[in-house]
């Protein structure tokens, strides 16, 4: 029999395990999406993945039910989170306005045509 | 006892803060006679509040002993008695001293404190009954020590400061303050000149302008302050090692105050003179300081104990003196078997050291004799006396202070200090010293025209009387003349300042008739020469101070003098001494003040001096009648307080080892009618000899011209007015030929040293330019620019990574991380950390 990894997770009940694992997409899908877009707003939206797939870990490691202690409330978690929520918000607003002045400079929003940082 | 702190204080005061004090520091002038003043009240009442009431006055005693010499019974029985009564009398005094111990905060009452118990005197007075010669033996003194504060150890050795206290620290205590409390008013008079801008008249700049300089006023009270604690220090020390260093302290000292006009290009000289000579006699005193230390081991006076009165540690004077030996002065093993290193044939075969060498007694001898020689230079002893003198080059209240009560005092305080631990050869080395240095230091004062140079051969003459009577056992009689003199000394120096300051100039030949003009100065200069010359009624009394230590000098010199018919030198110095002394001191009062004026325009202008300066002169004038006196109704005398501290076992005759023939007789034997009244005639017949032929030459016109002496006796006038040719045979013998080995060796510095030292310079240039070629062009900077290439072609290379490329940077950071996250995982499995 063939062993696949992660198979036995469809058969057991929900845990961390899945969480990390639906993170860890969410997290792949933004990079690909950050790699592989030319549009700005597409890099942008792959950064917003990003962001939510790591979110999406601090809850899970943070829950008080996945972790079982009963001495915890299971906040730290959730907190962290929402201060990245926060620093995603004030994020994008910053990348937006590059993003508008670099269209009102180049009359195109292609990162590839971003070059002129190069060294 | 920490008056003797208050003038550092009151230097360090000035010092930091000198210039603030009023009008060119004239507030220093109040800060530093303040100071002593309140050291002055303190040893006072340190004397008669805490001293006096809890020490017996044991000295009359013996005067009684020897009034009844015929019959030997009738003493040996009062000798007797004197035991039992002074065992209960130490009893008595060890409660007192418990007492005192908690009276006095400044010392510890515990362990640094202890009693001298007089407990071991019955020994000595039964061991010497036998003979008939041989006196009882003195008890030990009183004295207190206390190690302030540990400087160093070194194995058994120890240096440390701390103090002992005895009756002639506590009577020195009381002169030096006394006297530097007067010094200190006085000068506050005499240098009024410094308050303001100051214009030396005796300087002449190169543009024939006399020099102006700023007022000197609070440095000048600075160096007085510190002066006066450095004699201080020297007074209270409880070793050798600190009294070295207050020893120095004083030297350096002097050496500003002599050099106080530093500018006049005398002083300057004068100063470095007695500055140099005195090191002359310093480095004797460290060759005797050595060789005491590494044959003692100690440095200290007095013996320390712990709580319960035991000795843990044995002064110098105990282990040189010890009980065994009935306190006669005897070198300890120690001092044998070092002295045997270098006297040959004393060891044996097996290197064992004959016992009955004597080469104990000769390192006795040498060490000393090298104490001796730091005296000698600081008390201007014949032959470093020439630095004296010279001296007067400083102001006045210097000379009085310098002179009288402190550096020179210091000296032979040092030698009264030390006297347990010389032998009788020491002392008689000492004797001669002092014998012929008060013989031409006497005799050059007969020529000397300047006033104060007068008074400082007088000074030397009378320091030799302190020695010779010190190196001929009178203690006491050395110590008490010590105590005298600096009252009439130091009277008679600021009698001089005040003539000086009155008609502005030195020389006695334009003086005369003064008595008019300054009477005050006048009479108590009367009285200070009075004194001086010991006047007084023979045989009874009362006299002036010096009557009654200047006879008790002689009296010791006549006894001596019978008992060494080989030294009747010494027998009959000093009362030459006294005759020459009574001539010149008269011969100077004479030409200052009595006569007619021998320049009228000087004496048109003189006048008596301020009141503060005549204050002092007035209550040391009365010191100097009455220092010698009894208090009405008791036995409190100076020689009696004295006596209390006489050193153990100095009371005794004692003969040398090394010169069988010698006896150092004992003290109270010269208060023999058979001594003391031929002794009191002829030091009353010479004196008044003197005083005589004073007169009849210089007052009733013996002499018609000044210059009558001189012609007729040409070359004693020239040889005394020329000291003896002293500085000229120094110059000639020393000075000039170090001044040829300078030359010499400065020729063979430029000459040889030079060229071996820029020959090597460019050597070491030739060498570093090749060094500079080989090494540093190739190698160093090769490796400093190829390192600077890599760098940059490094940097060429990175470069092309930075495209700009937004998707090749979120790329490369994909698969970093990748690749991190796998050597993360992976690494560990492959390698094991631990």
């Amino acid at each position: 029999m063939i062993h696949l990894p992660l198979a036995n997770l469809l058969t057991e009940p929900v845990g961390a395990m899945h969480y990390v694992v639906v993170g860890a997409i969410l997290f792949t899908c933004g990079v690909l999406c950050m790699a592989t877009k030319r549009n700005a707003l597409g890099v942008l939206m792959g950064i917003e993945l990003v962001l939510n797939g790591a979110n999406l870990n601090f809850i899970a490691f943070g829950s008080r039910y996945l972790r079982n202690d009963a001495n915890s409330m299971g906040l730290d978690g959730q907190l962290i989170a929402l201060f990245v929520i926060v620093l995603a918000a004030a994020e994008a607003a910053v990348a937006l306005a590059i993003v508008l002045n670099f269209y009102n400079n180049h009359n195109s929003i292609d990162v590839d045509r971003a070059d002129q940082l190069q060294g | 006892m920490w008056a003797w702190l208050v003038p550092l204080i009151s230097f360090v005061f000035i010092l930091l803060f000198g210039k603030y004090l009023g009008p060119h520091g004239k507030g220093a002038g109040y800060v530093a006679t303040l100071a002593i003043v309140t050291s002055g009240i303190l040893s006072f009442i340190a004397l008669f509040v805490v001293w006096l009431p809890y020490h017996d006055m044991p000295a009359e005693v013996h005067h009684e002993e020897h009034h009844d010499t015929e019959d030997h019974h009738v003493q040996r029985s009062r000798v007797q008695s004197r035991h039992v009564q002074s065992n209960s009398e130490s009893d008595s005094l060890f409660q007192q001293v418990s007492l005192f111990s908690e009276k006095d905060p400044s010392l510890d009452n515990d362990s640094a404190i202890y009693y001298e118990a007089k407990g071991h005197e019955t020994n000595g007075h039964e061991g010497s009954a036998g003979h008939a010669t041989d006196h009882a033996n003195n008890p030990s003194p009183t004295y207190y020590t206390h190690d302030w504060y540990n400087l160093a150890v070194f194995g058994k050795l120890k240096l440390s400061i701390g103090c002992y206290i005895d009756s002639l620290t506590v009577a020195m205590f009381c002169m030096v303050s006394l006297i530097a409390s007067c010094v200190h008013f006085y000068a506050m008079g005499y240098m009024h000149d410094e308050l303001h801008d100051f214009t030396d008249p005796e300087v002449t700049l190169s543009n024939g302008e006399k020099l102006k300089r700023p007022g000197r006023y609070y440095r000048f009270f600075q160096y007085l302050s510190l002066f006066c604690f450095s004699m201080f220090g020297i007074v209270i020390a409880g070793n050798l090692a600190m009294v070295f260093v207050f020893w120095e302290l004083v030297g350096i000292c002097s050496y500003f105050l002599i050099g106080f006009y530093i500018e006049r290009k005398s002083a300057s000289t004068a100063a470095n003179k007695a500055f140099i000579v005195n090191r002359v006699g310093d480095f004797g005193m460290l060759i005797g300081l050595m060789a005491l230390w590494s044959s003692l081991g100690t440095f200290s006076f007095g013996d320390t104990k712990d709580a319960a009165g035991n000795v843990t540690e044995h002064g110098i004077f105990s282990q040189l003196r010890t009980e065994k030996n009935d306190y006669q002065i005897q070198p300890t093993e120690e001092m044998v078997i070092e002295g045997s290193r270098f006297a040959p044939g004393v060891t044996d075969s097996e290197g064992n050291v004959d016992p009955e060498n004597n080469a104990g007694q000769w390192l006795l001898l040498v060490a000393g004799i090298g104490i001796f020689c730091g005296c000698i230079g600081k008390s201007a002893q014949f032959p470093l006396h020439v630095w004296l003198p010279d001296a007067m080059e400083g102001p006045t209240p210097v000379s009085a202070l310098v002179h009288s009560a402190t550096m020179v005092a210091a000296g032979v305080y040092l030698a009264g200090r030390f006297f347990p631990a010389f032998s009788p050869e020491s002392l008689l080395v000492i004797a001669y010293i002092g014998c012929i240095t008060l013989f031409i230091a006497a005799t050059i004062a007969i020529t000397a025209t300047d006033i104060k140079r007068v008074l400082a051969y007088s000074t030397v003459s009378q320091l030799g009387y302190m020695m010779l009577s010190l190196g001929l056992g009178g203690w006491v009689a050395g110590m008490f003349h010590l105590i005298t003199h600096a009252f009439f000394k130091s009277l008679l120096f600021m009698c001089s300042g005040s003539v000086i300051h009155g008609v502005h100039t030195n020389d006695m030949t334009e003086m005369g008739g003064l008595r008019k003009k300054m009477p005050v100065t006048a009479y108590t200069m009367l009285v200070g020469c009075l004194a001086i010359i010991g006047a007084g009624i023979p045989i009874i009394g009362p006299g002036f101070s010096g009557y009654y230590s200047k006879d008790a000098i002689i009296e010791q010199a006549f006894s001596f003098g019978s008992n060494n018919p080989q030294h009747v030198i010494l027998q009959w110095a000093p009362v030459v001494g006294a005759l020459i002394t009574a001539f010149y001191m008269f011969r100077l009062w004479y030409m200052t003040f009595a006569g007619k004026p021998r320049n009228q325009d000087r004496y048109d202008h003189a006048h008596e001096s301020p009141r503060v300066m005549t204050a002092p002169l007035v209550l040391l004038a009365v010191f100097a009648i009455g220092v010698g006196w009894a208090v009405p109704g008791s036995d409190l005398k100076v020689t009696n307080l004295l006596e209390q501290s006489r050193p153990i076992g100095t009371l005794n005759t004692s003969h040398g080892v090394l010169l069988p023939d010698l006896t150092i007789p004992n003290e109270h034997d010269s208060h023999n009618p058979e001594f003391k009244v031929p002794a009191g005639w002829a030091a009353f017949g010479t004196a008044a000899l003197g005083v005589l032929l004073a007169t009849v030459i210089y007052l009733l016109g013996g002499l018609k011209t000044s210059n009558e002496l001189k012609q007729r006796f040409p070359f004693p006038h020239k040889f005394l007015w020329n000291k003896w040719w002293f500085d000229e045979l120094y110059w000639a013998v020393l000075v000039a030929p170090s001044m040829l080995l300078a030359k010499w060796i400065s020729k063979f510095d430029l000459g040889v040293i030079d060229s071996i030292i820029h020959g090597s310079a460019a050597t070491s240039k030739g060498g570093s330019k090749i060094v500079d070629a080989v090494f540093d062009r190739t190698l160093v900077d090769g490796t400093a620019n190829g390192l600077a290439r890599g760098t940059w072609d490094l940097g060429l290379w990175l470069r092309k990574i930075q495209s700009g490329n937004l998707r090749q940077y979120v790329m490369l950071i994909v698969i970093s991380t990748v690749v991190l996250f796998a050597a993360a995982s992976y690494l560990p499995l492959i390698i094991p950390f631990q």
